[in-house]
């Protein structure tokens, strides 16, 4: 399954609801793009609900990193939601959990930006 | 699964999703649990990522070599790219704290969390990478094999 992504706005929130893999290749490039055009539009309380993300391989950890950190660069906050067992794991053993703000609740993680 | 069954792939991004597909595939014939299929077939995956990218670099005339060997203890997959030989000194820790925020470096450091044994041999004509996965708590004669 190829990745999908969707945006809608909450509070001033934007939401990007992933699905599918974030690999190597249309999976990386979609969501890099995708956070790109939201600090260009200066959308940048971000959060990646990532609860129908079933595979991420090393590209795909590194896009989330490059997401997380572009968009802290230009003064703004990025958060991931819902991640699936597989994609915990994974922040878990690449030392990372602790770097992203991980949240398991939408309100919550609206709610939680500055 | 035959013994040994062998693979040569183009230097292309479908290559390393076929890499990882026949990873799944096989593993699921040996009998490995859901978990192993994953780490073999993500470790499978990003030694295919790293022959194709970093080892051949996409060239057209380089190709990728994937062979999957099951033998009484283990099942080997063995993945060689025709690049330059990666340099294993080059390769930083991703988990260092200067490097956590890195967007790239974590291939190797996956494979070898997910494989019980990962040897990696560079050459000037390549990189030859040797995953293996142990066959756990069934007699010799292959995961599946009863008493």
């Amino acid at each position: 399954m190829s990745m999908k992504l969707s945006t809608r706005q909450v509070d001033g929130v934007t939401i990007v609801d992933c699905s599918g893999r974030i690999t190597l290749g249309e999976g990386s490039v979609m969501m890099r793009d995708t956070v790109r055009d939201l600090l260009a539009k200066g959308q940048k309380k971000i959060i990646l609900n990532l609860g129908e993300v079933n595979y991420i391989d090393s590209s795909g950890i590194g896009e989330l990193v490059s997401a997380f950190t572009t968009t802290k660069n230009q003064g703004g906050e990025l958060k991931l939601l819902n991640l699936t067992k597989k994609v915990h794991d994974l922040l878990q053993i690449t030392k990372l959990y602790t770097v992203f703000d991980v949240k398991e609740d939408e309100t919550a993680a609206v709610k939680g930006f500055k | 699964m035959e013994q040994t069954v062998s693979y040569t792939l183009d230097s292309t991004l479908e290559t390393v999703d076929h890499a990882e597909e026949k990873a799944t595939r096989i593993a699921t014939e040996l009998g490995f649990a859901e978990d192993e299929v994953m780490q073999i077939s993500m470790a499978v995956r990003e030694g295919a990522v790293n022959a194709v990218l970093h080892g051949n670099a996409y060239a057209p005339d380089k190709k990728v070599t994937l062979a999957f060997e099951r033998t009484p203890e283990d099942l080997v997959i063995t993945i060689r790219d025709q690049g330059k030989g990666i340099d294993l000194n080059g390769i930083p820790n991703p988990l260092a704290p200067e490097n956590l925020l890195k967007t790239s470096g974590r291939g190797i450091f996956l494979m070898r969390s997910f494989m019980d044994v990962v040897e990696i041999r560079p050459s000037q004509t390549g990189t030859e990478i040797k995953l293996i996965k142990h066959v756990r708590g069934t007699p010799a004669g292959g995961k599946e094999g009863s008493q």
